[in-house]
């Protein structure tokens, strides 16, 4: 029922918007970029989908702005190449583009009215003035913000300052659409309110749209498709649920939320191959896994805490613990428990009236063997 | 205090100042002290001279009753009128080409990776350390009717160009002079551009000479319109250039001739200087409208500083010549100076015949007390500069004397007021006023130079002083104060030890900018043995024979001042580094 209401305002939206062409994929092979001395891209690879909401995610210095802007035209010549449908976009100036950018701080021109400001790029391609109005008028009524449309920049909130920044982006009708860190510089409570908003825009417009985050909730909850970029490298690209579950490497693994390592090495055994930590901390592994060092990788809410000696491990990673601390987190408490010499996680759900347990406590700890992932640096 | 609340606050407003007046005088005995003496000496010397100045432009000449003949006869009369015509012609033009001077300059440094941007910018605000009217005979030996460009036009080509042909010759000394005024605010507010202002402009399809005029110069409006106003107001105000070229049909030259011919009791002389007291506060109510709340510019979070880009090989070639040109024509009076200084006759030659030390010679052994008046006229309006500055900025910032304000007010409008105005004003008010012990009247004492020297240059060394105590953290005072020191005693060993950077770039910048002051000493100057530096080299001018030696002067005052502004940029610059040196320990909690 949602969908189909969804799918129908998407359609009334296309006709609103006028004759948008479908749209466009991004392509980006071998691309590297470097200020001076410094690399901060090193060989990206990537296709994005036409009509796909797409996010660059990872910490500041991972080079993830600087691969949206390379897409907009901005910063140094890249070397590589950056297609946009069929067009290779890499030595096109940024204003032969047609790829529509809202930046972080959204670039509100504080001289120019909203309407002036939404104005501008129609004005700048030509557009016949008796067409301007009305476009302008539809952009603004898109993102519900047609009634201020006389005021000036510095009038407006933060969160209508970003719709009016969307609003001049997409009255253009660019091929792609880029947002860089759009939620950012908006308060927790509006952050939430944006993103079904952006979410909702997207899919009633159907336009490739990337956008760069550091947060990897904003990325989970808006993205189809992401990527995770540190040290100028992408490290994995796919769905959000798809990433968080199995991540490639323990990088991935540490950046999408809480997750427990403990070190170990894979090793053959009777045949079969075996990951063995601390304390008896044993999983198996596939045929072709390599020997050698390596860690096992879970998230806390993967993992139980059961009484000693309880006969609940079929199937499960059994190991003794101690608990060494515990926080009070509300739904759940999050206990440190000490595997051998390392610390891991546990989230316990918590129940009303349920006492906590005690440091100093010994305990089993017991882990489904499905979650364990066994990876490397 | 505000506990009163609104509706009642009216009707108890009246009672409550007088109970704040009270009580800061019970808690700050010291400081309203100081605040009264200071405005006693701001009022004797700026409030009442210039009310006087306008006090007598609406008096009758004859039976001294209220009138607006005056300003009738100004309107009636062909000579005034073509006089306030020509001033705000000059004015307007100044500022036009002062503009096609700066632009080019600000915006390839500010825009686009430059080799010497920096040398760029300096070379570009060094015309300002040449007072315009010692320039200004320079200017002639280069570009007048018999000058080195036209000769060589005349030779080469069969043509001149009047450059320096009546009002036009003021002009261009009045752009080439003031333009850094318009030159260093727009390269400020061009540098403060956001660049994602420009790369959203440049995403949704605008680049170059668009991008230009529809985004960055409309952002870096009121920057430009401040500079602007101020180019405007000084060469309206400026009494020495017009005078010099002898471009008398300007109204700052009238006030003079009227006054130092006909005597200080035509009321002419009153009226011009009404009318350059309001065209001043025009022009600053213009600029206070430009910037206030339009302070665009500013980096803002996630912003990513200046967009700048590397030229092409040819545009580059292009922008280095005109660059080049620009510096050329800039720096031609000091070029001039130079020549005329160390040439032995020059006149119709493109360079002076022959080379000589002739003329330094004759400044170190007849024109030395030239030099010392100034160094002393200087060094003592400087000081005192300072002295008000420093105390008026602490009554402002650390005080809470009711009506506080008022002082920094009144010293700030004393840019507003022209250098002729206040002569006037000076003349009129102390020409009766003979001190006990003098034995002459204050307006013909040499003090009341240095008095007039000092009202003039109080509003550098106010805002110097005032920045310099702005950074002073409050907290420091109260360690001192908490550990058992007195206001005073804080304010000597804590305070000003602090504010030392601040304070000495503001003691140089009103030094040097006194030390070359004509428009109010040529006026005051009561005899030569009194006479400063600029009144010198504006009567050696004079003559052909003594351009030498006049040129040489000139030479002197561009040293002394470029000597002092180089020390007042070094000072700042260390105050900077060190408050910022101060930000970076705090933000590490050291």
């Amino acid at each position: 029922m949602h969908q189909t209401a969804e799918r129908q305002a998407g359609a009334s939206a296309q006709k609103k918007t006028g004759n948008s062409p479908a749209p466009k994929r991004i392509l980006i092979e071998d691309l590297h970029i470097s200020f001076g001395d410094t690399h901060v891209l090193r060989g990206i690879n990537l296709e994005i989908a036409p009509g796909e909401l797409f996010a660059f995610l990872g910490p500041s210095g991972s080079g993830k702005s600087t691969l949206l802007r390379a897409i907009a035209g901005f910063g140094p010549q890249p070397r590589g190449r950056i297609l946009i449908g069929d067009e290779d976009v890499t030595t096109l100036p940024p204003w032969e583009r047609n790829v529509g950018m809202v930046f972080q701080n959204y670039a509100l021109w504080p001289h120019m009215t909203v309407w002036q400001n939404v104005a501008f790029g129609l004005k700048e391609r030509g557009v016949p003035k008796a067409e301007i109005g009305p476009r302008v008028q539809e952009a603004l009524e898109l993102v519900g913000l047609a009634h201020l449309a006389q005021r000036r920049p510095s009038q407006l909130s933060g969160g209508q300052q970003q719709r009016v920044a969307l609003a001049r982006t997409i009255v253009v009708r660019p091929q792609v659409l880029l947002l860089d860190e759009p939620l950012s510089n908006l308060d927790a409570n509006l952050r939430v309110q944006m993103r079904r908003e952006l979410k909702r825009l997207q899919r009633e417009l159907g336009i490739t749209t990337v956008f760069v985050t550091h947060d990897q909730e904003e990325a989970n909850t808006l993205a189809d498709t992401m990527a995770v970029l540190e040290g100028g490298v992408i490290q994995q690209a796919g769905p959000p649920m798809e990433l968080y579950d199995n991540p490639a490497n323990l990088f991935v693994a540490g950046f999408l939320g809480a997750a427990n390592r403990l070190p170990g090495r894979v090793v053959a055994r009777n045949g079969e191959r075996r990951f063995e930590g601390p304390a008896g901390f044993a999983v198996p592994v596939a045929a072709d896994e390599p020997e050698g060092e390596a860690h096992a990788v879970f998230r806390p809410q993967a993992a139980h805490l059961l009484e000693r000696g309880a006969a609940a491990c079929e199937g499960e990673v059994c190991v003794p613990v101690r608990i060494s601390h515990a926080e009070f987190l509300g739904p759940v408490v999050r206990y440190g428990v000490m595997v051998g010499e390392h610390e891991v996680l546990v989230d316990e759900p918590h129940l009303p009236g349920q006492p906590p347990r005690r440091e100093g406590d010994e305990a089993a700890l017991s882990v489904r063997q499905d979650t364990v992932r066994v990876l490397r640096a | 205090m505000s506990a009163t609340g609104t509706a009642a606050g009216g009707r108890k407003m009246a009672g409550g100042f007088v109970r704040d007046v009270v009580a800061a005088w019970r808690q700050q005995k010291g400081a309203a002290l100081l605040a009264l003496a200071i405005f006693a000496f701001l009022a004797l010397f700026l409030l009442i001279p210039v009310a006087q100045v306008v006090y007598v432009a609406f008096l009758d000449a004859n039976t001294g009753a209220f009138t607006l003949v005056n300003f009738l006869d100004f309107f009636r009369t062909p000579l005034f009128r073509e006089s306030f015509y020509n001033s705000f012609y000059v004015s307007f033009m100044s500022v036009v080409v002062a503009t096609i001077i700066s632009l080019p300059l600000a915006y390839f440094t500010s825009r686009f990776n430059f080799a010497g941007a920096t040398l760029i910018q300096t070379l570009g605000v060094l015309p300002l350390i040449m007072p315009p009217f010692v320039g200004a005979v320079a200017m002639q030996m280069i570009f007048g009717a018999n000058g080195s460009i036209n000769l060589l036009l005349d030779e080469h080509f069969g043509f001149t160009i009047p450059f320096m042909e009546g009002l036009n010759g003021v002009i261009l000394v009045q752009s080439i002079h003031y333009f850094p005024f318009i030159l260093i605010n727009l390269s400020a507010s061009l540098n403060t551009i956001d660049r994602s202002l420009e790369e959203a402009a440049q995403n949704l399809g605008a680049h170059g000479l668009r991008l230009f005029r529809r985004i960055v110069f409309p952002l870096a409006m009121p920057g430009y319109v401040a500079g602007a106003a101020l180019v405007f107001l000084k060469v309206f105000d400026d009494l020495g250039t017009p005078l010099l070229l002898n471009v008398n049909t300007m109204l700052a030259p009238q006030a003079y001739l009227r006054i130092s011919s006909i005597g200080i009791s035509d009321p002419m002389g009153y009226v011009i200087s009404v009318m350059l007291v309001v065209f001043s506060l025009l022009s600053l109510w213009v600029a206070h409208l430009a910037t206030r709340g339009r302070e665009y510019a500013s980096v803002q979070k996630g912003g990513g500083g200046l967009l700048r880009r590397d030229l092409k090989p040819w545009e580059k070639a292009g922008a280095y010549a005109l660059i080049l040109l620009i510096l050329l024509v800039v720096l031609s009076p000091h070029i001039g100076l130079l020549l005329l200084s160390f040439g032995t006759i020059w006149s119709f030659s493109v360079l002076p015949d022959g080379f000589t030390l002739a003329h330094y010679r004759e400044v170190f052994t007849t024109a030395m007390p030239y030099i010392t008046n100034t160094l002393l006229y200087a060094g003592l309006a400087a000081l005192f500069d300072v002295m008000l500055a420093t105390a008026i900025a602490y009554i402002v910032q650390r005080t809470r004397l009711p009506g506080r304000h008022v002082l920094d007010y009144i010293g700030t409008a004393a840019v507003a007021v022209p250098g002729v105005v206040l002569a006037i004003g000076f003349l009129r008010t102390f020409h009766d006023f003979v001190l006990p012990g003098v034995g002459k009247p204050l307006a013909t004492w040499w003090v009341i130079i240095v008095v007039a020297l000092t009202i003039r240059r109080l509003p550098y060394a106010l805002r110097a002083c005032s920045a310099a105590l702005q950074q002073v953290s409050v907290t420091l005072e109260e360690a001192a104060q908490n550990l058992g020191a007195g206001r005073f005693e804080t304010v000597r060993r804590i305070v000003v030890p602090l504010m030392a950077g601040g304070i000495a770039a503001g003691f140089v910048t009103a030094f040097a900018t006194a030390a070359v002051e004509l428009s109010a000493t040529i006026m005051l100057v009561s005899s030569e043995a009194d006479a400063p530096l600029s009144y010198g080299i504006y009567v050696y001018m004079q003559t052909a024979a003594g351009r030498g030696p006049g040129a040489a002067l000139g030479v002197l005052a561009v040293v002394i001042v470029g000597f002092a502004t180089w020390l007042s940029h070094r000072f700042v610059e260390r105050q900077r580094a060190q408050a910022a040196l101060d930000e970076r320990m705090a933000a590490q909690g050291v």
